[in-house]
Formats: structure tokens, C-alpha cells, sequence
């Protein structure tokens, strides 16, 4: 397996707070990883620096012989990779497939003279990318893809997920960073939507994600490694098992006794 | 397979809009106050129990599933309107400057409808066309359509130098720079002598390819007033222009705007650039508000700061807000209303913008869609999976 992402020294500062420090981490190709700490270790810092919300302190982030440190999050966006957020980001008074499409923009043709005046050509792009959506939501939910067109405000909890995991796959990206799929979800939801992944993957291999989780059965379950944080650092890394049984793991989520 | 037309499921449609013809006839035709309010109170009482009756469910699907009908239908009541009063300048003047307040709040509405730019200086904008239609005709000999579109270019291009400070705030501190540039630009307007300072420029009337607006048309006994020719220019500008809202607004560059004005950080995500996007608003919007100043003035005849006012902008905000942010239908009805009412009712002409500034609070709180709220967008009409 070759690698798909690696870090390098990466480190983030805010004034005087260290957010990420340091940190040196990999990603192969088609694997889940596990990102993994208490609140407050740097999770989210590191998939806000790495599609460039923020802008790294120092270090590089290679991708592909690409540097994603030094871009902006439209060009990490063009080169494959796609994000969900904590809190969920979709535009609620749009319909269902106005916000997937908002995740398709890469692939949508978006100059003045197709839009307003070759609309038969409009409308064969339009048809095209309705039956991929179509398609893809499919693979999560049969009763949502036939909703589409209904604002994604009417739907619940973790239909939104699904629409927001959706808008996140639809543009086919090779890297997907899920921050925290299970917040606000019960553990049945979880585990459906976690079900919905695997199968996704089936569909596309090659991708590769990284999940932030706090739901440990959801890690355990479908993470193949996993990197621990503490303090925007590495301490530990490994299958979830030694991961789990390591002390230092132990006393960063439970303190020293 | 295309539909064949289905004069039913139309009706509704086309009832509604003869209803409407009828009552624009009948209000332009009243001249005492009482029946002037008399009537208002009586459509007013009509579409409460049309509603109580569920006409409005009715029309809206009827006007959903035959646009192209409602559309024609449309462009036929102002011809019949503009028909009615053939001989008369007050009212097609008014019907005219109806059309025109369209186009500009058409512009308005891709602004912060969708872009959600706001734009305190839509009068400005406005008056940049008015002016540039002033000074092109007073000293060049440059054909007027070709003037008309400078209109639209000048104020596309001053609102493009504008945009930049816009990018680099946002919210109210936006809305603060547009009301400055709108204050700044009447100042201007007022000092500059070249411009005519307060008393303002005539400018004669348009004249497009050989087709001389200012010249009435007389067929034997029966004279057309000249404002008829602004009657047909206007409704063909309102028309291109409503159209091509409407596919911008069917595209995926009007999902893009509206995108950019509900998530500027799930938009950075997916690669959606919001400068070149609310860049792209703003100018088309300009350029719509230029384009039909530019004709404004040469159907006038006469420009003036006093007509571009920070409280003129507010009443063009007002329409937008009232009609239905983001509904070019909406927006169309409201500037009916607004333009026309305090030209007929005359006691409230000075209460106007205390009026229109009640209206947007009661619409603001207890509808805040607007007269007419937006829907889903709808990419293909007709368009079934």
C-alpha cells in the first residue's frame, strides 16, 4: 500500500496557544483511520489546517507531491479531498440535492453562456448529475433519494448526516475526513450510518478516510489504525486494541491516578 | 414528450392574471381619492376570501406547471393596459417606470437575494446609468441603444471598484460602505457643474435605429401617446431581464450564489470561490440598475440629484424585501405596488417611506418570506424524475 498523505513537523499556533505541535502522521491509500483524543487535542485544528481553513504554522502536509500546507481550500477541494463538519454546515432552506450539488461544484460547469442560454445542454448536465445523486443517496437511505427536491431542512438528524456524508462523496474525492459522523446521533443511528460507510467504500476503492470519533465501538468497528492526539501530539498509534491498552492513552483520557 | 396545453389546469393562471389587469385598469382609471381607496379595500377584501377559498393553492400550482402561459400572460395584461390608456401620458408613464423599477430590483435581488450582497445604493447605481445616458447624448453623437449599454457598463464598472472594500467586511459594516458610497455619489452629483450640480441636465428623447421614442403615432383621428414606444422598450427589457434571472437563478451558478450567502466556510470547502461569485452579482446587478436608469432619464428627459436619494435606494431595498427576497415573481408584484400607490393616492406621498418602513417591519415579522416566499429551486420547470 502506498502512501496517500504524510505529515511533516506540522505544527499550529494561535497567540501562544499550540494547537498542533509537531506532528508527523500518515495515511495509505484506502485505509480508515481512527483519529482519536480527549477534547481539546488538536483533532479538528488538523483537518481545518489540512484543507486549509487555516494555514499551517510550519511543517508540510504531502499529498501526492503536493504540498496541502501552501494551499488554499479550493485547490485542496480540486485535488480529492472532501469533509464533513462537527456541526453540521448544510444550507437548510436548499433542497436535498441543491446541497449535494454544492459538493459537486468541481464537476459542474459554471459559465454565463451555458447556464443562461444553452439550456439543452444545461439540462443534459443537470439530468446526468441527478441520477449520480440519485444513486449515491440511494446506497444510504431509499426513503431519502426519493426526497431530493424537498429543503434539506425538513429532514432529521441523521438524515442531515447522511446528506452532509453525501455532499462529501459526490464530487468522488480519494481522501474524506469525517469530523465526528455520530454527534447528536443515538447508538442505533450510529451504527447505521457507520453501515452506510462500509458499503460507500465498496463502491469506491481506493478512498481513504479519517474519522475524528468519540464513540469507541464506532472506531473499533471500522477503523483499520489509529492515531492517538494529546496536546496537538502523536502519543500513540496502532490497531485500536493496542492502542486502547496503551498506559499513556489511558491516562490521557482518565488522568494519572 | 412536451405537455400539451392543458386549458384547465391554466385556468386558474389566467384568471388570476386577467383579475389583476382588470383591477391595474381600473386603479390607473380612478381619480377621486375615495375610489382610489375604495378599490385597494375591495382587492384587499377579494384576496382574503380567494384565499379563505383556496385560490391561492390553486393559482400557484396553475402558474407552476404552465410558466410559459403565466409569463405570456403577463406581457399580454400590459399590453392590454398600455391599450387602455393609448392616449393618455400619465398612466403608461407609470406603467413604463413600473417595467424599469422591475429591472433594477431584478438586479437588486440577485444582489442580496441571492449573493447576499447587500446594496444600500441601488438608487445610485440607478442614477450612474441616468447620468451617463445625460452626458453621452448632451455631448456625443453615440447612437442611444449603444448609450443605454453604457449606461448598464458604467455602472457595472464603478460598482466593481466598490465590491473591493465590500469583500473585506461583512454584515452591517458592508451594508455601512454602500450607504456611504450611495450618500457620497448624490454630494458628487450636486457639487460637480459639469453635471449640472442641484438643478441637474436635460436630455432629449431616445431614438433607436431610425425609431424616435418622443414622437407620438397618430393613425388618422387617434393619437398614441409617446410613451407607448417606452411602454413596449421597458416591457422587452423587463421581460429579457426576468428571464435570464430566472436561469441564472435554474443554474448551478444560482446555486453557487445562494451557496455563498448561506456558508461562506462550507463554501471554501468545495471549492467554491465567494469573491468571484459575489463579484459576479454585484456586476450583473449594477448593470441591470444602469441599464434601465439610462432609459429612465431619455424617457424623462431630465436628471437631477434629488431623484437618487439614500431614501430612494431604501424604497428599491423595501420592494425586494416586501415581494419575497429572491422571488422575481415577488418582486414584480411589489413594485407595482410601491411605484404606483403613492402616485395615485396622493395624501400619502409624503408618508411613503414612513409607510413602506411599517410595511417591511410587519412583513419582517410576520412573514418573513415576503408576499410571495421563495421555493425550492426548481431547475427544469416541468422537469420530472
Amino acid at each position: 500500500m502506498s502512501t496517500l498523505l504524510a505529515c511533516d513537523g506540522l505544527s499550529m499556533r494561535f497567540g501562544g496557544l499550540v494547537a498542533l505541535n509537531q506532528l508527523s502522521l500518515s495515511v495509505n491509500e484506502g485505509e480508515i483511520l481512527g483519529l482519536i483524543g480527549p477534547n481539546g487535542s488538536g483533532k479538528t485544528t488538523f483537518f481545518n489546517v489540512i484543507t486549509g481553513i487555516y494555514q499551517a504554522s510550519e511543517g508540510r502536509v504531502d499529498y501526492r507531491g503536493k504540498d496541502l500546507a501552501r494551499m488554499s481550500a479550493q485547490e485542496i477541494y480540486r485535488v480529492g479531498v472532501t469533509r464533513t463538519f462537527q456541526r453540521s454546515r448544510l444550507c437548510l432552506p436548499l433542497s436535498i440535492f441543491d446541497n449535494l450539488m454544492i459538493g459537486n461544484h468541481r464537476r459542474l460547469d459554471h459559465g454565463l453562456w451555458f447556464n443562461l442560454v444553452r439550456r439543452g445542454a444545461f439540462q443534459a448536465q443537470f439530468e446526468g448529475q441527478y441520477a449520480a445523486a440519485q444513486a449515491l443517496v440511494r446506497t444510504f437511505s431509499q426513503s431519502l433519494s426519493a426526497r431530493l427536491f424537498e429543503p434539506a431542512a425538513s429532514v432529521n438528524m441523521i438524515d442531515r448526516r447522511r446528506i452532509e456524508i453525501c455532499r462529501a462523496l459526490i464530487s468522488q474525492p480519494t481522501l474524506l475526513l469525517l469530523d465526528e459522523p455520530s454527534a447528536g446521533m443515538t447508538h442505533e443511528e450510529t451504527r447505521e450510518l457507520m453501515d452506510d460507510i462500509l458499503i460507500v467504500r465498496e463502491h469506491m476503492p481506493g478512498l481513504a478516510i479519517i474519522i475524528i470519533e468519540h464513540e469507541m465501538n464506532v472506531i473499533e468497528r471500522i477503523t483499520e489504525r489509529c492515531i492517538v492526539l494529546n496536546y496537538g501530539q502523536k502519543i500513540c498509534e496502532g490497531p485500536y486494541a493496542e492502542v486502547a491498552a496503551d498506559p499513556q492513552v489511558q491516562e490521557a483520557y482518565l488522568g494519572t491516578a | 414528450m412536451k405537455r400539451l396545453f392543458d386549458p384547465a389546469s391554466a385556468f386558474p393562471a389566467l384568471a388570476s392574471m386577467a383579475g389583476v389587469t382588470l383591477f391595474a385598469v381600473l386603479f390607473l382609471h380612478a381619480e377621486s381619492q375615495a375610489a382610489i381607496l375604495g378599490l385597494c379595500a375591495g382587492m384587499a377584501v377579494a384576496l382574503f376570501l380567494l384565499a379563505r377559498f383556496g385560490w391561492n393553492a390553486l393559482a400557484t400550482a396553475s402558474f407552476a406547471g404552465h410558466s410559459r402561459t403565466a409569463q405570456a400572460s403577463v406581457v399580454a395584461g400590459v399590453l392590454v393596459i398600455a391599450a387602455v390608456f393609448y392616449d393618455q401620458h400619465f398612466p403608461l408613464l407609470m406603467l413604463a417606470s413600473v417595467l424599469l423599477y422591475i429591472v433594477v430590483c431584478l438586479g437588486l435581488n440577485m444582489q442580496f437575494g441571492y449573493a447576499g450582497v447587500v446594496n444600500f445604493a441601488g438608487a445610485a447605481f440607478f442614477g450612474i446609468g441616468c447620468y451617463t445616458a445625460a452626458v453621452l447624448t448632451n455631448h456625443t453623437a453615440l447612437p442611444h441603444l449603444l448609450v443605454v449599454l453604457a449606461g448598464g457598463a458604467m455602472a457595472a464598472g464603478i460598482g466593481s471598484l466598490l465590491i473591493l472594500p465590500v469583500l473585506r467586511t461583512y454584515g452591517h459594516y458592508a451594508a455601512l460602505i454602500t450607504i456611504a458610497f450611495g450618500i457620497l455619489f448624490r454630494v458628487f452629483l450636486e457639487v460637480n457643474d459639469a453635471l449640472g450640480g442641484p438643478q441637474g441636465m436635460k436630455l432629449p428623447g431616445m431614438e433607436i435605429l431610425g425609431w424616435k421614442l418622443n414622437d407620438s403615432v397618430a393613425f388618422g383621428e387617434t393619437e398614441i401617446s409617446f410613451y407607448a414606444n417606452y411602454v413596449l422598450l421597458a416591457l422587452v427589457m423587463a421581460a429579457v431581464a426576468f428571464t435570464l434571472v430566472r436561469r441564472l437563478e435554474r443554474s448551478w451558478i444560482g446555486l453557487a450564489l445562494d451557496a455563498v450567502r448561506l456558508d461562506e466556510t462550507a463554501c471554501a470547502a468545495f471549492g467554491i470561490d465567494v469573491a468571484r461569485w459575489k463579484i459576479t452579482a454585484f456586476t450583473l446587478g449594477n448593470f441591470l440598475a444602469g441599464l434601465a436608469g439610462a432609459v429612465y432619464a431619455m424617457m424623462t428627459g431630465f436628471v437631477a440629484p434629488n431623484s437618487f436619494t439614500f431614501g430612494d435606494s431604501l424604497i428599491l431595498v423595501s420592494i425586494v424585501l416586501l415581494g419575497g427576497i429572491g422571488n422575481p415573481w415577488g418582486l414584480t408584484v411589489a413594485t407595482a405596488i410601491v411605484v404606483m400607490l403613492p402616485e395615485k393616492l396622493q395624501f400619502i406621498q409624503e408618508y411613503r417611506l414612513l409607510l413602506y418602513a411599517g410595511l417591511v417591519i410587519l412583513i419582517l415579522l410576520f412573514r418573513p418570506g415576503g408576499l410571495m416566499p421563495r421555493q425550492v429551486r426548481d431547475y427544469l420547470p416541468g422537469w420530472k424524475p
